[in-house]
């Protein structure tokens, strides 16, 4: 069983409304039972509704299983990143230290590695990973790639990604500006605004303060 | 053809000193082949290339630049000055619990600690009874003054002796017979895990996950057909069976280096991992350059940073943060979740031809307020 290669795994976080149904749906899956293996982040609580799922990105080089000392990780032939194998996973921790999109959680209890393998008894067999098949807001979007575009006509998926120095490309793709000045985006730079301090920034409420 | 690297040669080297180590121990322990059985002698052929195969792999193992860093590590955190008597003191705790219990397995489900323990001390107990036996480091001998005894020799020493027809020579005499009803039973919990559970169905392999349980199965029901057959029906297809026999152990042993078994000899690695975490966790922490919030060990950080180096990988931040030396491993797993969703923003408001913030998904309300006005605006111009 494999994935079928024309269905593919579309993530636009700014859709994200917050409503934790993909955290609840990704525990239902049966290769990670009673887990959730997503991240549901908030990006910052005091000033923002904004919110991030992250699932694995599934790296076409990844860097979690290279770092793997106990050779754990598995990329299977459809692309996807495998959970660590759990006769060897030794719980190092280096993929999840590794991992350039923070994605694999370490179970301490278990001593393993646990991570989204896209729901692969779902996604194996052409269903929709648990979290895409509730996703109220379509922020996470298991499909055909004409079904995307069709979705999002201002909008390109894009795969690959840029930190520091290193370019990662991915299966699972993020989608973007079809256009920025006149030129299709050819990767998102995560970590561009991190070279230098984010301003202090004072956000006014004008609810609270009475408008001006 | 193909040139061989200097790791494949060490690790061929290093496979034929085990062998030749291993051979020299069984000519050593059996007395110059004095007390080897000759009709296992495919048996000691097999277990040859089988260390000759685990040797060579657990070499090329060692040799990959994370691999290679732990145990590295690994020995420097256990034997260093500061820690030696802690680890010392942890070490009988860890193996009980790790390997004689596998407590880890336990707390993941009840029914795979079960199959995994019943499986590993049968697999523990035949292997104890079947190398010495096969090497001729073990034998028994009939006291010349006591035929109803057997005295055991080790390495060709006399050790104790025990009488032919007691409990104890009941429960030594059928040893492996005690071995498969262990392990038979876990092969049955594992392999009805195997066929009843949708998830182990959608990842589970035929030749990484079926085929060494259908393995150890054979050589246990072989293994008990043998002493049925020569206990109760008068040896009847003793020799077939025996040969039946002789091949699924042979094929398990040379099966050995290659799948899931592997795991028998890279497993002990965890141990190590405790040591190294308990010298990270009283160490120094590596603290987050975007949030500044304490994340891992700075050991551990610094020396997957070594790692990703030798790999290829270039995570390297220029200029990062006032910080010529930025490495994106200085960013916590959370600040690097956050970090996606931010640069999708930013790449949004560029599309959109928008000012570009450091953080997008900040709204200013106020600014959002402005067309609220816009009616009365719109009034003063009526």
């Amino acid at each position: 069983m494999s994935v079928p290669s024309h269905l593919n795994f579309y993530i636009d976080a700014s859709r994200c409304i917050g409503c934790q149904a993909c955290v609840q749906a990704c525990t239902e899956c049966d290769t990670h039972k009673g887990h959730s293996m997503i991240h549901l982040e908030t990006v910052d609580r005091a000033h923002s509704t904004q919110t991030i799922p992250v699932i694995c990105m599934h790296c076409d080089s990844p860097t979690c299983a290279e770092v793997c000392p106990a050779d754990a990780i598995k990329r299977s032939e459809d692309g996807v990143v495998q959970s660590a194998r759990k006769p060897r996973c030794i719980a190092c921790n280096n993929c999840v230290l590794a991992c350039p999109f923070g994605v694999p959680k370490m179970q301490v209890e278990f001593e393993l590695m646990m991570k989204c393998d896209m729901c692969y008894d779902r996604s194996s067999v052409g269903l929709k990973p648990m979290c895409a098949s509730v996703c109220p807001s379509q922020a996470l979007f298991f499909g055909t790639r004409e079904e995307i575009e069709a979705l999002r006509p201002q909008a390109a998926p894009i795969d690959r990604f840029q930190f520091g120095n290193q370019t990662i490309t991915t299966k699972v793709k993020m989608m973007g500006p079809k256009n920025v000045a006149g030129q299709r985006p050819k990767h998102i730079d995560v970590t561009a605004a991190m070279d230098e301090h984010a301003p202090p920034r004072s956000v006014s409420l004008g609810v609270l303060n009475g408008a001006r | 053809m193909p040139s061989l690297n200097r790791e494949t040669v060490r690790a061929g080297a290093q496979g034929v000193a085990a062998t030749l180590l291993v051979a020299a121990l069984i000519a050593i322990g059996s007395r110059n082949l004095a007390h080897f059985d000759a009709a296992l002698v495919g048996y000691t052929f097999a277990t040859l290339f089988a260390v000759f195969g685990i040797t060579y792999r657990y070499s090329m193992w060692l040799q990959r630049p994370p691999t290679a860093l732990y145990w590295r590590r690994g020995w420097q955190v256990f034997f260093s000055r500061d820690r030696l008597l802690a680890s010392l003191a942890a070490w009988p705790k860890r193996v009980v619990g790790v390997f004689a219990i596998n407590n880890f397995i336990f707390r993941r489900s009840r029914t795979r600690w079960a199959a995994h323990w019943l499986i590993m001390w049968g697999c523990l107990l035949a292997a104890a009874i079947t190398f010495p036996l096969v090497f001729g480091w073990i034998h028994f001998q009939t006291p010349a003054d006591d035929f109803e005894r057997y005295r055991v020799y080790v390495f060709g020493f006399p050790t104790f002796s025990f009488r032919i027809g007691s409990v104890l020579g009941g429960l030594i005499f059928h040893g492996l017979v005690w071995a498969s009803f262990l392990v038979i039973a876990g092969v049955m919990i594992a392999m009805r895990r195997r066929m009843r559970d949708r998830g182990a169905e959608a990842v589970q392999q035929f030749g990484e996950d079926f085929l060494p349980l259908i393995l150890l199965f054979a050589v246990s029901i072989t293994g008990l057909m043998l002493t049925a057959s020569y206990t109760w029906m008068r040896g009847y297809a003793y020799d077939f069976l025996a040969i039946v026999h002789a091949a699924c152990v042979i094929f398990t042993l040379l099966w050995l280096p290659f799948g899931k078994f592997f795991h028998i000899f890279q497993r002990p690695a965890q141990l190590g991992v405790a040591f190294y975490k308990d010298a990270g966790r009283s160490g120094e922490q590596a603290v987050c350059r975007n949030c500044s919030q304490p994340f891992a060990s700075k050991m551990h950080v610094e020396d997957l940073i070594l790692v990703e180096r030798a790999l290829g990988y270039s995570y390297e931040m220029p200029g990062g943060r006032g910080d010529p030396a930025g490495h994106y491993q200085y960013i916590c797993p959370r600040c690097r979740r956050l970090s996606m969703a931010l640069a999708q923003g930013r790449l949004w408001q560029a599309g959109r031809g928008r000012e570009v913030t450091d953080r997008p998904g900040i709204v200013d309300v106020a600014e959002m307020m402005e067309p609220a006005s816009a009616p009365a605006a719109a009034n003063e111009r009526a």
